[in-house]
């Protein structure tokens, strides 16, 4: 495991990067009757191929909206969208409609959350595939079919030849989130965005697609965004970890360090809220007070800061002024005013044990 | 599905049981309910300056002297089988489905309906025709631009068309394009022997009726397709279709609008259905011969028989309509499953 969370003055350079998908200072805010919805606001991170990101966050923290505007699937006319976002060195945010349009399916690809709404209840699963992949390759029908075909075979639908005709209300939960995968995955993409993929599944079959998109993801070697609310998720696939709050980053780092030294006091209250059976039970679950803040007025100082039970460990500091993502230990960024010492302690004899 | 298709065939033919019973009653029973006899009745068959002789005669031909339950199991067994009709020495046969004299022309209710039908189906479906296209093209135009200049204007004019009713909008377009652009024809041209004596004159006299009527229908058609349109392009297919970096294009019509059509399909074989029975104001307005202006006539004549056949006819095109559009719903939607 290597900490590969970069520098932050890469940012704004309006230079192609090195990696394969770079994301610098995305801001995506919503302009509505009530005031500007700020959803994701100067958001930075990196991704190679054959690695798997894990964006984690409270509803409301802007990790849905981060993805789709990668996939520039936000509507112009009502969102407003800044920043970089480069792709294999291109960039999208500037990138015209047409050309876009173009690479989704084809380089970057999603799963929805719910599969049950995320297929067109008219076509049947085969002819959602087909036109998925007969969008970006030029092959008629009947290869498209084969292709669609393999394609169920290898995410694990059985009798794949018939099923190919079945409509989506004639799939289980699982087989239709395993076509969506199929569907995802038909034009061989190079990143997969995958938008909370098991939550709307049974636990027995969330451990089976989640192998499955790793499973395929060694396969076809593809970069992965996991976007989540379920830790453990996360710590199963991804090799690093953004934790989001109030549409900004709280921490970056390699999955590693942010379950065993993690520097900020949301990500202390994410883990506390998280239930473990390798424990023994010794108290109720610790859930973080308060709610996620209103994304037309964040507190300031700190988004954080309401919920923050350290908030007065700093005077005013924590209210008054925004802590920035940095480098907190090498490859381990965090954005919180607590001094490194301060919070290892806090960490080591408060938090840990309860946990 | 045969299964499927016969029990719908079963209960239509109850259905339309039901109201001719129901128009029977009103038309022959609620009469001796409130007071007139038999006799009286019978007058209106005879015509003007009736004989005591002539109405006794008429009474026991058209067996208006039996209980009403009587008349109505045969004017049934008249639609089933034929009936005669003893006129003295004179026997008049009518076949099956026999519904009867009309009591002003003393034709076959029947033969009067066929002549008039083919007018109002004209009518009805080069209305339906530009109807839909107008309607559901403008509604999703709006829906996509929803806000914009074209979407307001769009709607308002739509709005209009709702509120207008066609006896306004007609008059004001054959008063602007028949008498003084003198471009179409006016009111009451239509040829006697409609398209097949004399096509010109036919679609000639046929426009204005056809938009005036298309119009009205379009108006609410544009409402439904833009609300369906709305909700539609935020489910989540929508999304999956444009992350799958398919053309807006293809979104919008392969995906958003064959979704939003369903609901509209229902409402068209109600309207469509209803329309065939007669367009009674447009037909009026235009001085078209169809049904519409039949029932008018029939109904300010007391021309009972005739009134109620028109009613079994609008009935039966509903009942018949709305079965085909329930097949076509299987056809549309694969999660419906008839049974």
């Amino acid at each position: 495991m290597t900490g590969t969370a970069p520098a932050a003055d890469t940012a704004d350079t309006g230079e192609a990067p090195t990696a394969f998908l770079d994301v610098r200072d995305l801001r995506i805010h919503f302009p509505t009757d009530d005031g500007l919805v700020k959803s994701v606001d100067g958001l930075s991170f990196q991704l190679e191929r054959g690695r798997t990101l894990g964006i984690v966050g409270e509803s409301g923290s802007g990790k849905s909206v981060t993805s789709l505007g990668i996939l520039g699937l936000h509507n112009k006319r009502n969102a407003s969208v800044s920043g970089e976002i480069w792709l294999n060195g291109k960039e999208l945010v500037n990138a015209s409609q047409s050309e876009v349009r173009r690479l989704r399916g084809r380089d970057m690809a999603m799963i929805f959350q719910d599969p049950l709404s995320a297929m067109h209840p008219f076509y049947t699963v085969g002819k959602q595939i087909i036109e998925a992949y007969r969008v970006h390759n030029d092959v008629s029908k009947q290869v498209a079919r084969k292709h669609a075909i393999e394609m169920l075979g290898r995410v694990g639908i059985p009798k794949p030849d018939k099923r190919v005709d079945d409509y989506p209300h004639q799939f289980s939960g699982g087989m239709r989130q395993r076509a969506m995968i199929a569907m995802a995955l038909s034009c061989d993409p190079e990143l997969l965005i995958a938008d909370e993929p098991t939550t709307a599944l049974d636990v027995t079959v969330q451990a089976q697609i989640l192998d499955l998109i790793r499973d395929l993801q060694q396969e076809f070697n593809s970069a992965v965004i996991m976007i989540t609310h379920d830790l453990g998720v996360v710590a199963e696939l991804s090799d690093d970890i953004l934790v989001m709050y109030a549409g900004r980053a709280a921490e970056y780092a390699a999955v590693e360090d942010a379950f065993h030294a993690p520097l900020h006091p949301y990500t202390w209250g994410l883990l506390g809220s998280m239930p473990r059976l390798d424990r023994e039970r010794t108290e109720r679950l610790q859930p973080i007070e308060g709610s996620p803040p209103s994304l037309i007025n964040v507190p300031s100082g700190c988004a954080f800061h309401p919920r923050c039970p350290y908030v007065d460990l700093n005077g005013d500091k924590c209210t008054t002024e925004r802590p920035e993502l940095v480098e907190v230990v090498p490859g381990h960024k965090a954005a919180c005013h607590l001094p490194l010492e301060k919070k290892r302690e806090i960490w080591n004899d408060e938090i840990r044990p309860k946990l | 599905m045969l299964a499927y298709i016969i029990r719908r065939l079963i209960g239509a033919v109850l259905m339309l049981l039901l109201v001719s019973l129901v128009t029977f009653g009103i038309f022959f029973g609620l009469p001796k309910l409130a007071g007139q006899t038999t006799d009286q009745l019978a007058a209106a068959y005879v015509g003007k300056a009736p004989t005591a002789e002539a109405i006794q005669d008429t009474k026991e031909r058209l067996g208006l002297d039996k209980p009403i339950v009587v008349q109505y199991g045969n004017y049934l067994k008249g639609i089933v089988a034929g009936k005669d009709y003893k006129a003295g020495p004179v026997t008049d046969h009518c076949p099956a489905p026999c519904l009867g004299y009309s009591y002003r022309s003393s034709q076959p209710v029947l033969q009067t309906l066929l002549d008039r039908a083919p007018a109002t189906v004209s009518l009805a479906l080069g209305a339906a025709v530009i109807w839909l296209i107008g309607g559901i093209s403008t509604g999703v135009i709006s829906a996509l631009r929803r806000g914009t200049l074209w979407d307001r204007t769009a709607m308002i004019i739509a709005l209009s068309g709702v509120s207008l009713p066609i006896y306004f909008t007609g008059l004001v377009s054959l008063a602007l394009f028949s008498y003084t652009l003198k471009i179409f024809p006016g009111g009451g041209s239509y040829p006697p022997a409609g398209i097949t004596g004399d096509p010109v004159t036919w679609f000639q006299s046929l426009v204005l009726p056809w938009v005036t009527l298309a119009f009205l229908y379009a108006a609410m058609y544009a409402r439904l397709t833009r609300a369906g349109m709305l909700e539609t392009m935020n489910e989540d297919y929508i999304r999956t279709a444009r992350a799958k970096g398919l053309p807006e294009k293809t979104v919008v019509t392969k995906h958003a609008l064959r979704a939003s059509l369903t609901p509209i399909l229902t409402i068209f074989g109600l309207d469509l259905g209803l329309l065939l029975g007669g367009a009674v104001l447009t037909e009026n307005t235009f001085g078209i011969p169809g049904l519409g202006q039949l029932a008018i006539s029939s109904i300010n004549g007391g021309d009972l028989p005739m009134v109620l056949g028109i009613t079994l006819i609008t009935a039966t095109s509903i009942v018949g309509i709305n079965l085909i559009v329930d097949l076509l719903y299987a056809v549309v939607d694969p999660r419906v499953r008839l049974s």
